[in-house]
Protein backbone atom coordinates (compact mmCIF):
# COMPACT_ATOMS: atom_id res chain seq x y z
CA UNK A 1 0.00 0.00 0.00
CA UNK A 2 1.37 3.16 -1.18
CA UNK A 3 1.72 6.03 1.69
CA UNK A 4 -0.92 8.29 0.47
CA UNK A 5 -3.63 5.87 0.34
CA UNK A 6 -2.46 4.71 3.66
CA UNK A 7 -3.02 7.90 5.05
CA UNK A 8 -5.90 8.72 3.62
CA UNK A 9 -7.21 5.57 5.03
CA UNK A 10 -6.00 6.49 8.37
CA UNK A 11 -7.88 9.51 8.19
CA UNK A 12 -11.34 7.96 6.95
CA UNK A 13 -11.07 5.32 10.09
CA UNK A 14 -10.37 8.37 12.56
CA UNK A 15 -13.68 10.52 10.96
CA UNK A 16 -15.67 7.63 11.07
CA UNK A 17 -14.73 6.68 14.31
CA UNK A 18 -14.99 9.88 15.93
CA UNK A 19 -17.91 11.22 13.50
CA UNK A 20 -20.36 7.91 13.96
CA UNK A 21 -19.42 5.25 16.00
CA UNK A 22 -18.59 7.45 18.76
CA UNK A 23 -22.63 7.43 19.32
CA UNK A 24 -22.62 4.03 20.30
CA UNK A 25 -20.17 4.54 23.03
CA UNK A 26 -20.82 3.36 26.11
CA UNK A 27 -21.92 6.15 28.64
CA UNK A 28 -20.81 3.94 32.24
CA UNK A 29 -18.68 6.26 33.85
CA UNK A 30 -15.00 5.43 33.15
CA UNK A 31 -13.25 3.13 35.58
CA UNK A 32 -11.32 6.51 37.54
CA UNK A 33 -14.80 7.65 38.08
CA UNK A 34 -16.70 4.39 39.17
CA UNK A 35 -14.16 4.03 41.39
CA UNK A 36 -14.35 7.63 43.00
CA UNK A 37 -17.81 6.86 43.16
CA UNK A 38 -17.83 3.47 45.03
CA UNK A 39 -14.38 4.88 47.54
CA UNK A 40 -16.58 8.34 48.13
CA UNK A 41 -14.66 11.07 46.58
CA UNK A 42 -16.67 11.52 43.08
CA UNK A 43 -17.45 14.96 44.91
CA UNK A 44 -14.64 16.39 44.70
CA UNK A 45 -14.29 16.66 41.30
CA UNK A 46 -14.94 20.19 40.23
CA UNK A 47 -16.30 21.48 36.88
CA UNK A 48 -13.81 22.36 34.56
CA UNK A 49 -13.13 26.24 33.87
CA UNK A 50 -13.97 24.98 30.14
CA UNK A 51 -17.22 23.21 30.84
CA UNK A 52 -19.22 26.21 29.05
CA UNK A 53 -17.01 25.29 25.67
CA UNK A 54 -18.98 24.67 22.65
CA UNK A 55 -18.06 21.00 22.52
CA UNK A 56 -18.08 20.55 26.11
CA UNK A 57 -18.25 16.52 26.55
CA UNK A 58 -18.32 15.87 23.33
CA UNK A 59 -21.49 17.82 22.04
CA UNK A 60 -21.95 20.83 19.65
CA UNK A 61 -24.25 23.12 21.72
CA UNK A 62 -27.13 24.56 20.02
CA UNK A 63 -27.78 21.13 17.79
CA UNK A 64 -30.44 18.89 19.34
CA UNK A 65 -29.80 16.00 17.60
CA UNK A 66 -27.69 13.98 19.69
CA UNK A 67 -26.32 11.67 17.06
CA UNK A 68 -25.27 14.92 14.92
CA UNK A 69 -24.26 17.04 18.14
CA UNK A 70 -21.94 14.61 19.04
CA UNK A 71 -20.69 13.18 15.62
CA UNK A 72 -20.19 17.32 14.46
CA UNK A 73 -17.93 17.71 17.75
CA UNK A 74 -16.36 14.31 16.68
CA UNK A 75 -15.35 15.13 13.30
CA UNK A 76 -14.20 19.20 14.42
CA UNK A 77 -12.43 17.58 17.00
CA UNK A 78 -10.11 15.02 14.56
CA UNK A 79 -9.79 18.29 12.05
CA UNK A 80 -8.64 20.51 15.26
CA UNK A 81 -5.97 17.58 15.77
CA UNK A 82 -5.11 16.89 12.36
CA UNK A 83 -4.22 20.28 12.14
CA UNK A 84 -2.55 21.21 15.27
CA UNK A 85 -0.25 17.73 15.37
CA UNK A 86 0.82 17.45 11.80
CA UNK A 87 1.59 21.13 11.93
CA UNK A 88 3.65 20.61 15.24
CA UNK A 89 5.41 17.16 13.91
CA UNK A 90 6.79 19.11 10.70
CA UNK A 91 7.86 21.92 12.27
CA UNK A 92 10.03 19.46 14.54
CA UNK A 93 11.28 16.72 11.94
CA UNK A 94 14.37 16.93 11.07
CA UNK A 95 15.23 18.01 8.20
CA UNK A 96 18.52 17.77 5.84
CA UNK A 97 20.97 15.25 4.31
CA UNK A 98 19.68 11.64 4.36
CA UNK A 99 15.87 11.45 4.17
CA UNK A 100 15.41 14.55 2.36
CA UNK A 101 13.50 14.15 -0.91
CA UNK A 102 12.07 10.78 1.17
CA UNK A 103 8.50 11.98 0.90
CA UNK A 104 7.71 11.21 -2.04
CA UNK A 105 5.02 9.54 -3.91
CA UNK A 106 7.88 7.52 -5.84
CA UNK A 107 10.00 6.56 -4.02
CA UNK A 108 7.46 5.51 -0.86
CA UNK A 109 6.58 2.99 -3.37
CA UNK A 110 9.84 1.21 -3.59
CA UNK A 111 9.72 0.44 0.08
CA UNK A 112 7.25 -1.71 0.30
CA UNK A 113 8.29 -4.25 -1.86
CA UNK A 114 11.63 -4.69 -0.51
CA UNK A 115 9.88 -5.28 3.23
CA UNK A 116 7.84 -7.88 1.92
CA UNK A 117 10.40 -9.58 0.28
CA UNK A 118 12.77 -9.28 3.46
CA UNK A 119 9.78 -10.73 5.36
CA UNK A 120 9.99 -14.28 3.46
CA UNK B 1 -8.88 7.76 33.18
CA UNK B 2 -8.88 11.74 32.57
CA UNK B 3 -8.87 13.06 36.21
CA UNK B 4 -10.95 16.11 36.54
CA UNK B 5 -9.96 19.39 38.72
CA UNK B 6 -10.40 18.52 42.32
CA UNK B 7 -9.26 15.31 42.63
CA UNK B 8 -5.84 16.39 43.69
CA UNK B 9 -4.65 18.90 46.13
CA UNK B 10 -2.49 22.51 44.14
CA UNK B 11 0.88 20.98 44.97
CA UNK B 12 0.38 17.91 43.56
CA UNK B 13 -1.10 19.27 40.37
CA UNK B 14 1.68 21.80 40.37
CA UNK B 15 4.27 18.56 40.32
CA UNK B 16 2.85 16.70 37.98
CA UNK B 17 2.80 20.10 36.08
CA UNK B 18 6.29 20.51 36.29
CA UNK B 19 6.96 16.63 35.70
CA UNK B 20 4.80 17.31 32.05
CA UNK B 21 6.79 20.66 31.35
CA UNK B 22 9.84 19.02 31.42
CA UNK B 23 8.71 15.90 29.58
CA UNK B 24 7.28 17.34 26.86
CA UNK B 25 10.43 19.30 26.32
CA UNK B 26 12.99 16.43 26.09
CA UNK B 27 10.19 15.13 23.69
CA UNK B 28 10.76 17.64 21.99
CA UNK B 29 14.28 17.04 21.06
CA UNK B 30 14.27 13.10 21.45
CA UNK B 31 11.20 13.44 18.39
CA UNK B 32 13.62 15.47 16.01
CA UNK B 33 15.70 11.78 15.66
CA UNK B 34 11.94 9.87 15.01
CA UNK B 35 10.50 12.40 13.05
CA UNK B 36 11.29 13.38 8.99
CA UNK B 37 9.26 14.15 5.94
CA UNK B 38 7.76 10.83 5.63
CA UNK B 39 7.15 10.22 9.47
CA UNK B 40 6.04 13.17 10.24
CA UNK B 41 2.60 13.31 8.87
CA UNK B 42 1.66 9.49 9.95
CA UNK B 43 2.74 10.90 13.52
CA UNK B 44 0.26 13.67 13.09
CA UNK B 45 -2.59 11.07 12.30
CA UNK B 46 -1.16 8.40 14.91
CA UNK B 47 -2.46 11.30 17.31
CA UNK B 48 -5.59 12.30 15.69
CA UNK B 49 -6.50 8.46 15.39
CA UNK B 50 -5.50 8.27 19.26
CA UNK B 51 -8.20 11.07 20.15
CA UNK B 52 -11.38 9.54 17.78
CA UNK B 53 -10.32 6.26 19.47
CA UNK B 54 -10.53 7.44 23.12
CA UNK B 55 -14.59 8.72 21.86
CA UNK B 56 -15.09 5.19 21.99
CA UNK B 57 -15.87 3.60 25.66
CA UNK B 58 -16.08 0.18 25.86
CA UNK B 59 -18.21 -1.55 28.67
CA UNK B 60 -15.99 -3.34 31.50
CA UNK B 61 -19.26 -5.06 33.23
CA UNK B 62 -20.90 -3.53 36.32
CA UNK B 63 -21.73 -0.26 35.29
CA UNK B 64 -18.24 0.95 34.24
CA UNK B 65 -16.61 1.85 30.83
CA UNK B 66 -12.85 2.09 29.94
CA UNK B 67 -11.18 3.76 26.34
CA UNK B 68 -8.29 3.13 24.87
CA UNK B 69 -5.22 5.24 25.97
CA UNK B 70 -2.81 4.67 22.96
CA UNK B 71 0.64 5.43 24.86
CA UNK B 72 1.77 2.43 23.94
CA UNK B 73 -0.01 1.94 20.29
CA UNK B 74 1.77 5.35 19.65
CA UNK B 75 4.98 4.63 20.94
CA UNK B 76 5.30 1.28 18.76
CA UNK B 77 4.00 3.15 15.67
CA UNK B 78 5.66 6.37 15.53
CA UNK B 79 8.63 5.94 18.45
CA UNK B 80 8.44 6.89 22.47
CA UNK B 81 9.15 10.72 22.23
CA UNK B 82 6.84 11.19 19.55
CA UNK B 83 4.33 9.34 21.91
CA UNK B 84 4.44 11.48 24.38
CA UNK B 85 3.62 14.76 21.86
CA UNK B 86 1.18 13.08 20.52
CA UNK B 87 -0.74 12.21 23.89
CA UNK B 88 0.18 15.94 25.02
CA UNK B 89 -1.34 17.45 21.91
CA UNK B 90 -4.23 14.91 22.48
CA UNK B 91 -5.08 16.13 26.06
CA UNK B 92 -4.33 19.71 25.38
CA UNK B 93 -7.22 19.62 22.67
CA UNK B 94 -9.66 17.47 24.86
CA UNK B 95 -9.04 19.68 28.45
CA UNK B 96 -9.83 23.32 26.06
CA UNK B 97 -12.10 22.04 23.83
CA UNK B 98 -14.14 19.37 25.11
CA UNK B 99 -13.79 19.81 28.47
CA UNK B 100 -12.52 16.42 29.08
CA UNK B 101 -9.99 16.19 31.85
CA UNK B 102 -9.23 19.18 34.05
CA UNK B 103 -7.37 22.67 33.75
CA UNK B 104 -5.21 22.19 36.82
CA UNK B 105 -5.24 18.33 36.24
CA UNK B 106 -3.78 18.74 32.98
CA UNK B 107 -0.74 17.88 33.77
CA UNK B 108 -1.48 15.01 36.17
CA UNK B 109 -3.04 13.75 32.80
CA UNK B 110 -0.28 14.15 30.23
CA UNK B 111 1.44 12.16 32.96
CA UNK B 112 -0.38 9.49 33.69
CA UNK B 113 -1.53 9.27 30.28
CA UNK B 114 1.00 10.59 28.01
CA UNK B 115 4.10 10.06 29.90
CA UNK B 116 3.87 6.44 32.26
CA UNK B 117 1.77 4.52 29.66
CA UNK B 118 4.40 5.34 26.70
CA UNK B 119 7.20 4.51 29.20
CA UNK B 120 5.58 1.11 30.49
CA UNK B 121 4.39 0.64 27.17
CA UNK B 122 7.15 0.57 24.97
CA UNK B 123 9.31 -0.31 27.67
CA UNK B 124 7.74 -3.55 27.67
CA UNK B 125 7.53 -3.70 23.82
CA UNK B 126 11.03 -3.20 23.80
CA UNK B 127 12.21 -6.53 26.36
CA UNK B 128 9.58 -8.43 24.55
CA UNK B 129 11.15 -7.77 21.05
CA UNK B 130 14.31 -8.72 22.18
CA UNK B 131 13.47 -12.18 23.98
CA UNK B 132 10.80 -12.86 21.44
CA UNK B 133 11.54 -14.51 17.80
CA UNK B 134 13.29 -11.67 15.39
CA UNK B 135 10.25 -11.74 13.25
CA UNK B 136 7.74 -9.38 12.21
CA UNK B 137 4.40 -11.23 13.44
CA UNK B 138 5.86 -10.69 16.68
CA UNK B 139 5.67 -6.81 16.54
CA UNK B 140 1.84 -6.66 17.44
CA UNK B 141 1.50 -9.70 20.00
CA UNK B 142 4.35 -7.80 21.80
CA UNK B 143 2.58 -3.99 21.48
CA UNK B 144 -0.28 -5.94 23.09
CA UNK B 145 1.21 -6.76 26.30
CA UNK B 146 2.73 -3.25 26.30
CA UNK B 147 -0.61 -2.06 26.03
CA UNK B 148 -2.17 -4.26 28.76
CA UNK B 149 0.56 -3.51 31.04
CA UNK B 150 0.60 0.36 30.68
CA UNK B 151 -3.31 0.50 31.94
CA UNK B 152 -3.14 -0.51 35.16
CA UNK B 153 0.44 0.92 35.38
CA UNK B 154 -1.23 4.07 35.40
CA UNK B 155 -3.96 3.77 37.59
CA UNK B 156 -1.08 2.88 39.84
CA UNK B 157 0.91 5.84 39.60
CA UNK B 158 -2.54 7.82 39.88
CA UNK B 159 -3.35 5.99 42.90
CA UNK B 160 0.13 6.90 44.04
CA UNK B 161 -0.77 10.22 43.58
CA UNK B 162 -4.16 10.51 45.24
CA UNK B 163 -2.33 8.98 48.92
CA UNK B 164 0.31 12.15 48.51
CA UNK B 165 -2.32 14.71 47.57
CA UNK B 166 -5.90 13.31 47.24
CA UNK B 167 -8.35 16.15 48.48
CA UNK B 168 -10.96 13.40 50.26
CA UNK B 169 -9.29 11.14 52.88
CA UNK B 170 -11.06 7.55 51.98
CA UNK B 171 -9.63 3.99 52.34
CA UNK B 172 -6.91 4.08 50.21
CA UNK B 173 -6.52 0.37 49.88
CA UNK B 174 -9.74 0.11 48.31
CA UNK B 175 -8.84 2.79 45.74
CA UNK B 176 -5.91 0.57 45.06
CA UNK B 177 -7.48 -2.75 44.59
CA UNK B 178 -10.44 -0.96 42.73
CA UNK B 179 -8.25 1.10 40.39
CA UNK B 180 -6.02 -1.82 39.60
CA UNK B 181 -8.84 -4.56 39.09
CA UNK B 182 -10.74 -2.68 37.32
CA UNK B 183 -7.70 -1.00 34.89
CA UNK B 184 -6.47 -4.66 34.15
CA UNK B 185 -9.75 -5.63 32.79
CA UNK B 186 -9.19 -2.11 30.49
CA UNK B 187 -6.40 -3.27 29.91
CA UNK B 188 -7.67 -6.56 27.99
CA UNK B 189 -9.54 -3.79 25.71
CA UNK B 190 -6.06 -1.86 24.92
CA UNK B 191 -4.60 -5.12 24.54
CA UNK B 192 -7.18 -5.92 21.66
CA UNK B 193 -7.18 -2.47 19.82
CA UNK B 194 -3.40 -1.68 20.04
CA UNK B 195 -2.70 -5.68 18.54
CA UNK B 196 -5.17 -5.07 15.92
CA UNK B 197 -3.73 -1.78 14.55
CA UNK B 198 -0.39 -2.65 14.88
CA UNK B 199 -0.92 -5.58 13.33
CA UNK B 200 -3.16 -4.19 10.39
CA UNK B 201 -0.41 -1.42 9.72
CA UNK B 202 2.87 -3.58 9.86
CA UNK B 203 1.29 -5.91 7.10
CA UNK B 204 0.60 -2.86 4.84
CA UNK B 205 3.95 -0.83 5.21
CA UNK B 206 6.02 -2.29 8.19
CA UNK B 207 8.80 0.30 7.23
CA UNK B 208 6.81 2.70 8.75
CA UNK B 209 5.89 0.98 12.40
CA UNK B 210 8.91 2.62 14.40
CA UNK B 211 8.88 -0.42 16.74
CA UNK B 212 9.48 -2.78 13.67
CA UNK B 213 12.42 -0.98 11.90
CA UNK B 214 15.26 -3.18 14.22
CA UNK B 215 14.01 -6.20 12.78
CA UNK B 216 13.31 -5.03 9.21
CA UNK B 217 17.19 -3.98 9.20
CA UNK B 218 18.16 -7.65 10.91
CA UNK B 219 16.34 -9.19 8.02
CA UNK B 220 18.35 -7.51 5.31
CA UNK B 221 21.46 -8.39 6.89
CA UNK B 222 20.96 -11.37 7.09
CA UNK B 223 19.79 -12.06 3.32
CA UNK B 224 23.01 -10.17 2.69
CA UNK B 225 25.52 -12.79 4.46
CA UNK B 226 23.10 -14.94 2.38
CA UNK B 227 23.94 -13.86 -0.90
CA UNK B 228 27.90 -13.52 0.21
CA UNK B 229 28.28 -17.41 1.04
Amino acid sequence: MNTRRLFAVALVVSLLVAGVASYYASSHPDGLEYVAEQTGFIDSAEDSATVDSPLADYQTSGVDDARISGGLAGVIGVVVMLLLSTGLFWLVRRRGTDDAGSGDVDSDDARPERAHQSEA
Amino acid sequence: MHVPDGFLDAPTSVATGAVAVVAVACSLRGARRELDDRTAPAAGLVATFVFAAQMINFPVGAGTSGHLMGGALAAVLVGPWTAVLCLSVVLVVQALLMADGGITALGTNITLIGIVTVVVGYGVFVVLRRVLPKRLGMVAPAAAVGALVSVPAAALVFTLLFAVGGNVPVDLGAVMTAMLGWHTVIGVGEAVVTGLVVASVVAARPDLVHGARPLLVERELELRTGVAR
